[in-house]
């Protein structure tokens, strides 16, 4: 019997304006009903490509090159017209997409959305197509579907959204579902939702499933076989157990080994891959990865690898002429042991102090449809994202803040670095307060504070050259000469590792990472106190992301910076940060060093986002299956009362939707605010940990 | 060296320099010179300004060649056809139609520039303003363009140009008063998208000033809008000269411009004196069209300049 998909040699090529991009290039691989294969690497690497050339859906341009062979049930679809294509497409195979904000009709309701693939498939009325969407609705865990078949994608969440697209994905039951990236926009919690969704509809549905992700922890938790891709090929092949344990591509293991985890050490450097992937215009004769590969030799640079090695389930194919074995062993980087950061100030001053901060956001009317809404002062509904946060920082010290998108992390930092003005509370950096400061004394102070922002592509004003864009800085602040300003720009480009040159370029010039150092450059070139750095990675590749940690660490030591890291990314956060706050609607629920928050969580609500982050390790990434956290991050225009965790939470009680939990100490440096929390607290606030308590105000 | 450099940073200085995206040009090259060579590869652009400049060279240059008497009338001469003398003949007033063609293109460039540089200056800083600081001052800024913009242009001009009595510079003044109201419009929603993006925002961090973030990020990151409404302000300047000479009110005599020729040519068209009509409205339309074409021409070479390669 033929498996249910074969995809043998897939050539596609894109004609674009620069040349013919060989985007897929001689890929194969086999799929059986009741399977899930992670296609798994970096952007660019042609993953995408090859579920959309499976689809038929190439972007203009593109085309799949003869001799390739795409099989569904022993069914040829290369070459197939249009016609007979349509019929296939969203019937027999469908795909879901990454983004459930563009990849819905604004326009239309989803019931509509969803019923229309039935209409078009099954020739059915439109009451049965109805009938059907809502039954689907339904299974994909959409709450009263029925009711919600007028909804306009507007009115639902991103995790809904994604659950409404899903559905549309199943609504003629597919035999094979490609999920591109399906989670990548999605808060970890509702990642895990979603994922687990799609797990449980593969069994229940007997569907083979192809799951494109950059993310090596979901590919550890949820499929069966890999395939790494690496600039339009497959470099290995193996089951997932296999490939995490026993990989024997140098890529494989290089980015396995970048991607920060939650038990990383943070005294070890991560370690990087050097370079970028090759052009697809014109790859290079030998190894693709030959020149970022530290095993390459001549042979590698001259003879390409072919994928080699038995096929079949238990199979293990690899193209490498010098395949490692296993996993990079821990202790293989280089330990840098960070300054012993001054644990949270309680005897010395703190740097920065920001007591019971609160910023609310006026709504405007008529966008927000059938939010009832508490009413703010003046009587306008309010969005509120701070709702009395403090916390203080010592010098040096590193501050992580973590939580779910809209929970307020990021105008947290916002108002720490005075890019917004709290509507009541106060921001005191060294002993003088931010909101106090006007005109010239705040344009002083504006060099103790810094911003490391996150898209690396609107941070740098595209009209600049590097060396402008850094002397800005001084020039504004009036520090130094002409020529002592050129001479810092040199100096910042070598703290960062970009050649001198560089000044002379335009920021299109650089790939992310090599921006996002030189937005690092940029902030530290009034030697600030303290940089807040919003998510400062998330836009970058996995084998980026580590080159760009590392540097942040090793800038922390040499000026003594402070960090407030802002991350949807625990690990990133773990990685960097001495203390942690985790945010929850506008309040910071817990506080504790690193290891008091990933050991010793003691709010509800930090266990199950601990529980959700992905880890790359099958084992473990598996035994975890359907706990954490459920439903969805609440409007913040009418948050719950008392613990505002409470809807979501499993231990809640009726006390916690009357009372609002005080922040209580668990230990020195470590308090939550819970009623009924996982670890027992320290019978009174101790006055240290009070005077230190980084708390929401009642 | 191990297979991950564990030294991480050191490695990471690519050797060829930086490294480029998958669309970055071969050779290192600022986004300006970029749009310019997109601009130049546009065979439109390069018809446009060829165009232009051949107009221009034609008004100002050809009158040292080609002398001829625009300020006496000789009814003598008058409604001559083409002949040697007079390559395009001579008009009701005894003017040699070629000379004047050079003379009359002379006010129409000129107004057509100057009202282009006051509108796309004041408009841009004006637009810029309004975008940058936002909120009520926005709105009020907004509100007086909305009021302006609520005067019909043709009425208006009519009015000024019958109570005063026009000069060059005069019409220049109004109708830049009219125009730099659409620039301004473009210029702040190109400022409110721009003012949310991250090196704005950095620009603050260090503690610019307002002023310096405008004039440094936000115009010079404008500058396509501009450029474009620039160049057609220049066109659709020339033209409203052309009309308001044609209804008679344009520059009185001696001055000459593209539009009254065509007007005081009009009238004598049933005569069969095709030669006081069609030149002018020839080289009114080649100069409107030439200028429309260079700023299609600039609007399509920023748009292709993607800004991240």
């Amino acid at each position: 019997m033929p498996p249910l998909l074969e995809v043998r040699n897939l050539s596609t090529h894109i004609r674009t304006r620069r040349g013919v991009v060989r985007a897929v290039d001689d890929v194969s691989f086999t799929l059986e009903a009741g399977e899930t294969l992670g296609l798994v690497g970096e952007s660019g690497c042609g993953k995408s490509m090859t579920g959309l050339s499976v689809m038929g859906l190439l972007p203009p341009g593109g085309s799949v090159l003869a001799g390739s062979s795409v099989k569904l049930d022993g069914r040829e679809l290369v070459g197939l017209p249009e016609r007979e294509l349509r019929r296939i497409r969203g019937n027999d195979i469908a795909m879901v997409f990454q983004d459930p904000m563009t990849s819905l009709d604004p326009t239309k309701t989803i019931g509509h959305q969803v019923a229309e693939s039935v209409l078009l498939h099954r020739g059915c009325t439109r009451a049965e197509a109805a009938d059907r969407a809502t039954e689907v609705l339904g299974l994909v865990g959409l709450p009263h579907p029925r009711e919600r078949l007028d909804d306009y994608p507007h009115q639902l969440s991103g995790g809904l959204r994604q659950r409404v697209l899903i559905a549309m994905a199943l609504a003629n039951e597919p035999r094979v579902l490609i999920a591109d990236e399906p989670t990548t926009a999605l808060d970890v919690t509702i990642q895990a939702q979603i994922l687990a969704l799609l797990a449980d509809l593969r069994s229940r549905l007997d569907m083979a499933v192809v799951l494109i992700t950059h993310d090596m922890g979901v590919t550890a938790g949820h499929t069966d076989r890999v395939n790494v891709m690496y600039a339009g090929r497959i470099a290995e092949s193996t089951g997932t157990d296999r490939l995490f344990r026993g990989m024997r591509h140098p890529y494989t293991q290089s980015l396995l080994a970048s991607v920060p985890r939650l038990d990383q050490d943070p005294e070890r450097q991560l370690p990087t891959i050097p370079g970028m992937p090759p052009d697809l215009t014109a790859p290079p004769a030998g190894c693709r990865f030959a020149d970022r590969c530290a095993y390459a030799t001549d042979r590698c640079r001259e003879e390409e690898p072919e994928l080699t090695g038995p096929e079949g389930p238990q199979g293990h194919r690899f193209a490498c002429w010098h395949p490692t074995d296993g996993p990079l062993p821990a202790d293989a980087t280089v330990v840098t042991p960070r300054p012993a950061a001054a644990p949270p100030a309680v005897a010395e001053r703190p740097l920065l102090e920001a007591r019971d901060l609160v910023r609310e956001f006026p709504v405007r009317g008529g966008g927000l449809v059938g939010l009832g809404g508490r009413t703010g002062r003046g009587g306008r509904r309010v969005v509120h994202a701070l709702s009395g946060v403090s916390l203080s920082l010592a010098p040096g010290e590193t501050f992580g803040l973590v939580g779910e998108s809209g929970c307020g992390k990021t105008t947290l930092g916002r108002v720490l670095v005075g890019l917004d003005r709290p509507d009541s509370g106060s921001v005191t950096l060294d002993g003088a307060e931010l909101g106090r400061l006007r005109g010239r004394d705040l344009r002083r102070h504006r060099r103790d504070l810094q911003m490391m922002f996150q898209d690396p592509f609107s941070s740098l004003d595209p009209r600049m050259r590097v060396g402008s864009i850094l002397r800005e800085p001084l020039q504004i602040q009036g520090i130094g000469t002409a020529t002592e300003q050129k001479a810092r720009v040199a100096e910042l480009l070598a703290e960062v590792g970009l050649p001198a040159r560089s000044a002379e370029l335009f920021p299109h010039e650089f790939s992310g990472g090599q921006r996002q150092r030189i937005g690092l450059a940029r902030a530290l070139a009034l030697t600030p106190k303290l940089i807040v750095a919003d998510e400062p990675v998330s836009a970058l590749d996995v084998s980026v992301r580590a080159q760009v940690l590392n540097l942040m660490n090793r800038l922390q030591a040499a000026h003594d910076l402070s960090y407030v890291v802002i991350s949807h990314d625990l690990a990133v956060v773990r990685y960097l940060a001495d203390r942690i706050g985790v945010m929850y609607l506008g309040r910071m629920v817990e506080v504790g060093t690193a290891d008091d928050i990933h050991l010793r969580a003691a709010h509800p609500y930090t266990a199950g986002l601990l529980e959700a982050v992905p880890v790359p390790d099958p084992e473990l990434e598996r035994a975890k299956r359907g706990s954490g956290i459920t439903g969805e991050l609440p409007s913040p225009v009418d948050p719950p009362s008392g613990c505002r965790f409470r809807t979501r939470c499993p231990l809640a009680q009726e006390r916690c939707a009357e009372e609002t939990p005080a922040l209580r100490a668990f230990g020195p440096h470590h308090t939550a605010a819970c009623h009924f929390p996982l670890q027992t607290p320290l019978t009174e606030p101790a006055p240290a940990a009070a005077a230190a308590a980084d708390g929401t105000g009642a | 060296m191990s297979t991950l450099d564990p030294v991480g940073d050191a490695a990471l200085v690519p050797a060829a320099g930086p490294v480029r995206g998958p669309d970055a040009p071969a050779a290192p090259r600022g986004s300006g010179r970029l749009t310019v060579e997109a601009f130049l590869r546009n065979r439109r652009a390069l018809v446009g300004l060829g165009l232009v400049v051949v107009v221009a060279l034609f008004c100002f240059l050809g009158p040292l060649l080609y002398r001829t008497d625009q300020i006496t009338v000789r009814l003598d001469l008058a409604d001559l056809s083409p002949s040697g003398e007079n390559p395009l003949g001579t008009d009701a007033s005894g003017y040699d139609v070629l000379g004047r063609l050079m003379t009359g293109g002379q006010s129409s460039l000129e107004l057509g520039f100057a009202v282009a540089l006051t509108t796309t200056v004041f408009g841009t800083l004006y637009g810029a303003a309004a975008g940058f600081v936002g909120g009520v001052v926005d709105a009020v800024m907004m509100r007086v363009i909305d009021t302006f913009l609520a005067v019909p242009s043709i009425v208006l001009l009519l009015m000024m140009v019958s109570m005063f009595t026009p000069t060059l510079w005069g019409i220049v003044l109004l109708l830049s008063a009219l125009s730099w109201l659409s620039s301004a419009r473009l210029v702040r929603g190109e400022v409110l998208t721009l003012r949310t993006r991250e090196f704005v925002q950095a620009a603050r961090m260090m503690g610019g000033t307002g002023r310096r973030i405008v004039l440094r990020h936000l115009v010079p990151n404008a500058a396509g809008v501009i450029i474009v409404s620039g160049t057609f302000t220049i066109a659709d300047s020339i033209l409203t000269l052309s009309a308001l000479s044609f209804l008679g009110l344009g520059l009185p005599p001696p001055h000459a411009d593209w539009g009254s020729m065509l007007s005081a040519g009009l009238n004598s068209l049933y005569d069969g004196y095709w030669w006081q009509v069609y030149p002018a409205a020839a080289i009114l339309i080649v100069t409107v069209v030439a200028f429309n074409l260079i700023g299609d021409a600039v609007h399509d070479a920023l748009d292709s300049r993607s800004p991240n390669p």
